[in-house]
């Protein structure tokens, strides 16, 4: 079993999926997505523990060996990404139980478990495979899935919002697709290991060199699209918005981190630190890009009256930091890009899950309807200032060790203005935390509504994620060190 | 007296332990109050447990966690953390005294919030003392300026959130904008964070750099409230009137000189300090400080104010002491530290029970109202010789130390300012008790006949904190050897 | 240089340009769908072109003695195992890469004495792709009829004013 564990990893909730569709209750349907869920979470736990201990673990499917075969190569990164992915599932499988049971009509729970589980199976999918039309494949199968997830939501511009995500959606894996096919008539092969091997190569050849660089900007468009960077963002706060609150900490924590795991794979392995740096000049693209994210999206959520959308703008900000750590292009750099994957997973799920809770109890997520929580819901807003005090970046939280390392990137290359970006994205999150505190705490409930406090199978999960946010960044070694040898592996830094 | 490691532990858990029972205690209001006395006592008790270890040469330290690799949270007792610890575990149980006085005198609400924050604002305060490295340091002054927002905000007022946003805004900016930007340089110039005797930046870089991470430094200690970042100050007097007198003239304050005495000693080191071309600098910008405190001091009306912005004039003194550069400037900074600490805290204990008493806020109103508290008055008399720096209270010592390190360091138009700065105190702080005891009282000022004093524990309290300052001038002998340890050690 | 050979290359960025375009301005969002497939679709064509050969025959293999070359959807590993060999093979010791649809593929088959194959692996790709286009459109209307009953429109910007006026 554990040899063919890669395989299992996505191919356990792909079954499970049309089980859950076709068991057509609630529950049961449920039972059978928290068994896909957290199978992947303990399959991807001693995936990573296999490869810190052994390298690289390479698995052909079917027994095809590549570059015929399609391969699953999961390195440091893939193995961290699906750990990212599966235990966000699994907390928010937990959560769903009762958010779904609020939000979404009851006939259509069956579906939606579904839906959840061929994400799952689509993002770990994206996360392990070595080969690039394979990433397509999953690619599509977690948005079409996520698709029908955020066209659940209660509020009709949740149909919308799922439209504009499919339009634009389909648009960037379209440029994806364009950009793959483009290397392969080049390279003749769809295996990233070997594209790697036989790109310089080709562009040193000087015949196909134009084609590679056309297939290069078609990935980046395509992959800046997917995750979000500025300006390529417009889906997302609509799509975060008006979903139904269990999808929203779900995806929030888990689809933009694969795909910036998606940028790294194809611009790290496939094309090469040295060429994506230095012959395409991708820094100079991603760094400005990720800074006007970082400073535009956090001004543009502290003018939000809407607490969700609000966040979703300042997700879209913490991408930006992501980037930024990436296009420093150096280990601590890059390993301050993949911590964050981790680190924000972790902040922004329990802070959509706080307002998860909200959304349950008040029914609605608007700053005004929040007044005076802080008494009526302490241990949600309790949840929320835990989860702030992360995106704020205050020393202990997860939060801090993304920063940590980004300033320390930034100011080790002698780039002052970044890591005064970075500082200054920190105190805008203040801003904007703050100002939900300040209506929660400081302000009294006009009505006489009686409202107690969420209950325990919302308030556990989003209280399992703050307390992860403040284990990891009290004792943040684990995610550092992984995080480190994930980097070196990329940029081909020999530990 | 047991592992001096563990000791070091629970002078910091204490008052975690504390907040915890005022917590559990909350429906009796007497086994309340006395469960934070007593931890009061008992973390002192501690505190001197460590000052006997720290006497006799030992410096007590404890590795709690590697937070990141090679970044751990440890503490470290060295001379300079037990006068601030000294200060803060011995007017913590007096201040909860006089808090007791006066949050039932002036009947004030959420009474328990307010004592579990006060302890665990403590914990804070000793967790900043006792951090052995840069990190530890960035962590418990964080964590103080959070778990006070909660005190400073008490009455939850718009008043009090506006507050509360001039509070979290300028603290927070300076220290995540400037301090942690010059914590995570050093990290890359130094490879390490640790406080180290003769300071671990020698070397590292060139001037210019160090110079730029110095002015980084001493402006993202937002909490020594250094002009312009000095706002938050006279914002928090909104708070109720023991936190004022013991985070806003003991605790963050002095967190925040404190720690500017610290990376001056132990990051930079006095002779690095030297060369760098910023010093100076900043010695001035805090002699500006001290001089526009003291004016704007004086064109306040309001007590608390007035308070307020001595503080920020005083806390400069401090800030001047580290960059003078010398060994005399950092015992007389370090000195000071404790000599306002009691001065103030009288001062302010003062205007609390005036408050609470007469209900009396603004000077003017409180013409010939010493008749009715003499002893009250009294102790502001005290205080303020204190702080003016006259005999025979105890600022007069560190006054003196500042004085010869002006001199040392060749700088007389900075002994000027020190001088003005005396005078200017003379006249805004000496007005109150004299007017108080000498003017007759305004037409419509409702005074009491006969002695009406401050509330019984207020009244102890302020008694115990101005014979301290008395006391400080006939016996200095303790904070200046702790501080003379601290440049004998290491200031080279 | 609009040269015949290219005339394939030449309807796909003119498909792509129409789809694309379609997709961005028109408001209806029946249009936006039909011009994400014509997107989709010029994209399938590309991939068809890089795999033709010049004289290369449909890549079913005759009278090789090994698995009769069915196709199978979604994986390489099945179908034409043989001549994907073949192919990739003559790739790698060729050397040399085109940008007209591999015909250094051509040479070296031909100096292998085998019989030429178009290349049948972005065939099976598209396959997938053409199924994903199925989905996406499907999953797009379904989208669209619920628009429909909820806003009772289905343009785009009669849908923002009444979002707006709400």
């Amino acid at each position: 079993m554990s040899q063919n564990l890669p395989a299992l990893l996505v191919v356990v909730p792909m079954i499970l999926a049309p089980l859950a569709a076709l068991l057509n209750r609630p529950g049961p349907s449920w039972v059978v997505a928290a068994i896909g869920s957290w199978f992947s979470f303990g399959a991807a736990l001693r995936l990573l523990g296999r490869v810190l201990d052994e390298g690289v673990v390479v698995y052909s499917l079917g027994g095809w060996a590549a570059p015929i075969g399609i391969e699953y190569r999961i390195d440091q990164v893939s193995a961290f990404v699906t750990v990212i992915v599966s235990s966000i599932a699994a907390i928010a499988i937990l959560y769903a139980r009762s958010s779904v049971r609020d939000e979404i009509h009851e006939d259509r729970h069956a579906l939606f478990y579904a839906a959840f589980l061929l994400n799952v199976c689509g993002l770990l999918g994206i996360s392990i495979t070595g080969d690039v039309f394979n990433v397509f494949v999953f690619l599509e199968v977690s948005s079409l899935s996520a698709y029908a997830m955020i066209a659940l939501g209660q509020d009709r511009r949740a149909l919308t919002s799922a439209f504009q995500y499919l339009i634009m959606g389909s648009v960037g894996a379209t440029f994806i697709v364009i950009g793959i096919g483009l290397l392969f008539v080049m390279t003749g092969t769809l295996g990233m290991a070997d594209l790697a091997a036989r790109i310089p190569a080709v562009w040193a050849s000087g015949e196909g060199d134009r084609t590679i660089a056309v297939a290069f900007t078609f990935l980046t468009v395509g992959v800046t699209l997917k995750l979000a960077l500025f300006p390529l963002h417009l889906w997302l706060p609509n799509a975060y918005t008006f979903a139904p609150s269990a999808v929203t900490g779900y995806m929030a924590a888990t689809s933009t981190k694969v795909s910036v795991y998606l940028l790294m794979r194809f611009f790290f392995t496939v094309f090469g630190e040295q060429f994506s740096f230095e012959q395409m000049h991708l820094d100079m693209v991603l760094t400005p890009l990720a800074l006007v994210s970082i400073l535009a999206m956090s001004l543009v959520a502290i003018y939000q009256s809407n607490v969700k959308r609000l966040l979703a703008f300042s997700s879209v900000a913490q991408i930006g930091y992501m980037v930024l750590g990436i296009s420093l292009g150096s280990v601590v750099g890059v390993a301050a890009g993949i911590i964050h994957l981790f680190n924000h997973a972790v902040m922004k799920g329990a802070l959509f899950m706080a307002m998860g809770c909200v959304m349950y109890r008040i029914g609605s997520v608007r700053l005004e309807d929040m007044k005076g929580l802080g008494k009526a819901m302490p241990w949600t807003m309790a949840a929320f200032v835990g989860g702030g005090l992360s995106m704020i970046g205050v020393p202990l939280t997860v939060g801090f060790v993304s920063k940590w390392y980004l300033v320390q990137g930034a100011l080790a290359q002698g780039r002052w203005a970044v890591a005064a970006v970075v500082m200054v994205g920190s105190l805008m999150a203040l801003i904007y935390i703050w100002k939900v505190v300040e209506v929660a705490y400081f302000q009294r409930r006009e009505d006489e509504a009686d409202i107690r406090e969420a209950p325990l199978s919302l308030l556990i999960p989003t209280w399992a994620l703050v307390a992860a946010s403040f284990w990891f960044g009290i004792d943040a070694g684990t995610t550092s060190s992984v995080a480190i040898s994930a980097a070196e592996t990329l940029l081909g830094v020999l530990p | 007296m047991g592992d001096p490691g563990m000791i070091v532990l629970f002078t910091v858990l204490l008052p975690v332990i504390g907040a915890g029972l005022v917590l559990l205690l909350r429906k009796n209001e007497n086994a309340r109050e006395a469960a934070t006395l007593i931890t009061g006592v008992v973390t002192f008790l501690h505190v001197l447990g460590l000052l006997r270890l720290v006497r006799s040469g030992e410096t007590p330290r404890l590795d709690i966690i590697e937070v990141v690799p090679d970044v751990w949270l440890s503490f470290a007792v060295e001379p300079l953390g037990m006068v601030f610890a000294l200060v803060a575990g011995f007017l913590w149980p007096v201040t909860s005294l006089y808090a007791i006085g006066y949050m039932r005198g002036h009947h004030e609400e959420n009474q328990t919030r307010f004592f579990f924050f006060f302890a665990i604002a403590i914990a804070g305060a000793m967790g900043v003392a006792f951090s052995a490295n840069l990190f530890t340091l960035f962590v418990f002054y964080e964590f103080l300026t959070f778990c006070t927002v909660p005190l400073v905000t008490h009455h939850q007022s718009e008043e009090a959130k506006k507050s509360g946003r001039i509070y979290l805004g300028i603290l927070l900016s300076t220290s995540v904008g400037l301090q942690l930007v010059a914590i995570i340089w050093t990290w890359v110039l130094a490879g390490t964070l640790d406080f180290r005797t003769g300071g671990i930046l020698a070397g590292t870089a060139s001037t210019g750099v160090l110079s730029a991470i110095l002015v980084l430094y001493v402006y993202g200690v937002g909490k020594a409230a250094l002009m312009p970042f000095h706002r938050w100050l006279p914002a928090a007097m909104v708070a109720p009137t023991p936190v004022s007198a013991l985070l806003h003239a003991v605790a963050v304050v002095k967190a925040g000189v404190f720690t500017v005495l610290k990376i001056a000693v132990y990051v930079f080191g006095v002779d690095l300090l030297q060369t760098l071309t910023t010093t100076t600098w900043l010695a001035w910008a805090a002699a500006a400080t001290i001089i526009i405190g003291s004016l704007v001091a004086f064109r306040k009306d309001n007590l608390k104010a007035r308070l307020a912005y001595s503080t920020i004039s005083q806390l400069s003194y401090i800030v001047l002491g580290a960059m003078l550069a010398n060994d005399l400037g950092i015992i007389g900074g370090g000195m000071h530290i404790a000599m306002h600490a009691f001065g103030k805290i009288t001062l302010f204990f003062a205007a609390g029970g005036i408050m609470v008493a007469a209900h009396e806020k603004n000077i003017s109103r409180m013409h010939g109202l010493g008749r009715t508290m003499p002893i009250t008055f009294g102790a502001f008399f005290v205080g303020s010789l204190s702080i003016i720096g006259l005999p025979p209270a105890g600022g007069a010592w560190s006054k003196w130390f500042l004085g010869m390190g002006t001199l040392e360091a060749s700088q007389v138009g900075l002994l000027a300012v020190l001088m003005l700065s005396s005078l200017l105190g003379l006249y805004y702080l000496l007005e109150v008790p004299v007017k108080a005891f000498f003017f007759k009282p305004p037409e419509d000022a409702h005074h009491h006949e006969g002695i009406h004093e401050s509330p019984l524990p207020s009244l102890i309290a302020i008694c115990i904190t101005a014979a301290a300052t008395l006391g400080l001038f006939l016996w200095p002998d303790l904070f200046h050897e702790l501080m003379q340890m601290v440049v004998a050690g290491g200031a080279r | 240089m609009i040269s015949f050979g290219l005339f394939n290359y030449w309807a796909v960025i003119v498909l792509m340009m129409v789809g694309f375009y379609t997709l961005i301005s028109r408001d209806n969002l029946v249009k936006k769908l039909i011009g994400l497939n014509i997107f989709q679709t010029s994209v399938i064509m590309m991939y068809v072109s890089f795999g033709k050969i010049s004289g290369g025959t449909a890549p079913i293999l005759i009278d090789s003695g090994d698995h009769g070359g069915g196709e199978d959807h979604g994986g390489a590993e099945d179908a034409g195992h043989a001549v994907v060999e073949t192919a990739v093979d003559a790739v790698g010791s060729a050397g040399e890469f085109l940008t007209q649809g591999a015909s250094g593929v051509a040479h070296a088959a031909s100096e292998a004495g085998e019989i030429l194959y178009s290349n049948p692996i972005p065939h099976v790709l598209m396959l997938t792709a053409i199924v994903v286009g199925v989905a996406t459109l499907a999953l797009g209307l379904s989208l669209v009829i619920r628009i429909n009953e909820a806003y009772g429109t289905i343009e785009e910007d009669e849908i923002a004013r009444k979002d707006n006026a709400a």
